[in-house]
């Protein structure tokens, strides 16, 4: 039983260490508000990792925090025990190679796609690039 | 609002023997994708990478940058 976080920062570093796999971004992955935070846990579906995903969204200060905790400017950003592994770029790129799969511990997707996976229905309506902002 | 090319100065200039190929993604100036290859990446994870070009620019990123795509190698 852990003890009741006292502040925001200790709240962000609390769920970090207590899921093993953490995704921080723009919406949620039903309905992602950021095409940044749309591959990144599109991603994450198409292998069927599970994950706690945290929406930054409502209060500005999660993002200060966050990045401070993480010394990391971006969103979003995915942690697998304890550890950044990375934002959209790195995490398409682990993606692709088969990494992302390693880190995760499952099955790495079937046929590799060129790109980064397009979030699957019913995830998220295309964004257009003017969309990739929260 | 910055262009490509200070995006491509400053990250030459900032870290050294890096080469940079910015490009601005919408064309107003605040989405870009940058490919940097440098020897200073060698021995660092791509965590630490990434880091080396996000420091560049500080808070600029997520502020007038809007968003900083990044693509790292050493060679």
């Amino acid at each position: 039983m852990s003890e009741q976080p006292t502040t925001l920062r200790e709240a962000i570093e609390q769920a970090i260490s207590e899921n093993e796999v953490i995704l921080f971004m723009k919406g949620t992955p039903e309905q992602p508000m950021c095409g940044f935070s749309a591959r990144t846990s599109a991603a994450l579906q198409a292998l069927e990792a599970p994950f706690a995903a945290v929406d930054i969204l409502p209060d500005p200060r999660i993002r200060q925090e966050l990045s401070a905790v993480s010394n990391w400017p971006t969103i979003p950003q995915l942690f697998v025990r304890g550890e950044l592994v990375g934002g959209a770029d790195i995490v398409a790129e682990m993606y692709q190679s088969g990494e992302l799969a390693d880190v995760l511990g499952v099955e790495p997707p079937a046929d590799a796609p060129d790109d980064a996976p397009a979030p699957a229905p019913p995830a998220a309506p295309p964004m257009g690039i003017e969309n990739r902002l929260g | 609002m910055p262009s490509a090319e200070e995006i491509k100065r400053r990250i030459e200039d900032a870290i050294p023997g890096a080469r940079a190929d910015v490009e601005d993604l919408t064309g107003g100036g605040d989405h870009f994708r940058a490919t940097v290859t440098a020897q200073a990446f060698t021995g660092r994870s791509r965590i630490e990478q990434h880091r080396l070009v996000y420091n560049v620019f500080g808070a600029e990123v997520g502020g007038p940058i809007h968003a900083l795509s990044i693509k790292t190698q050493t060679t």
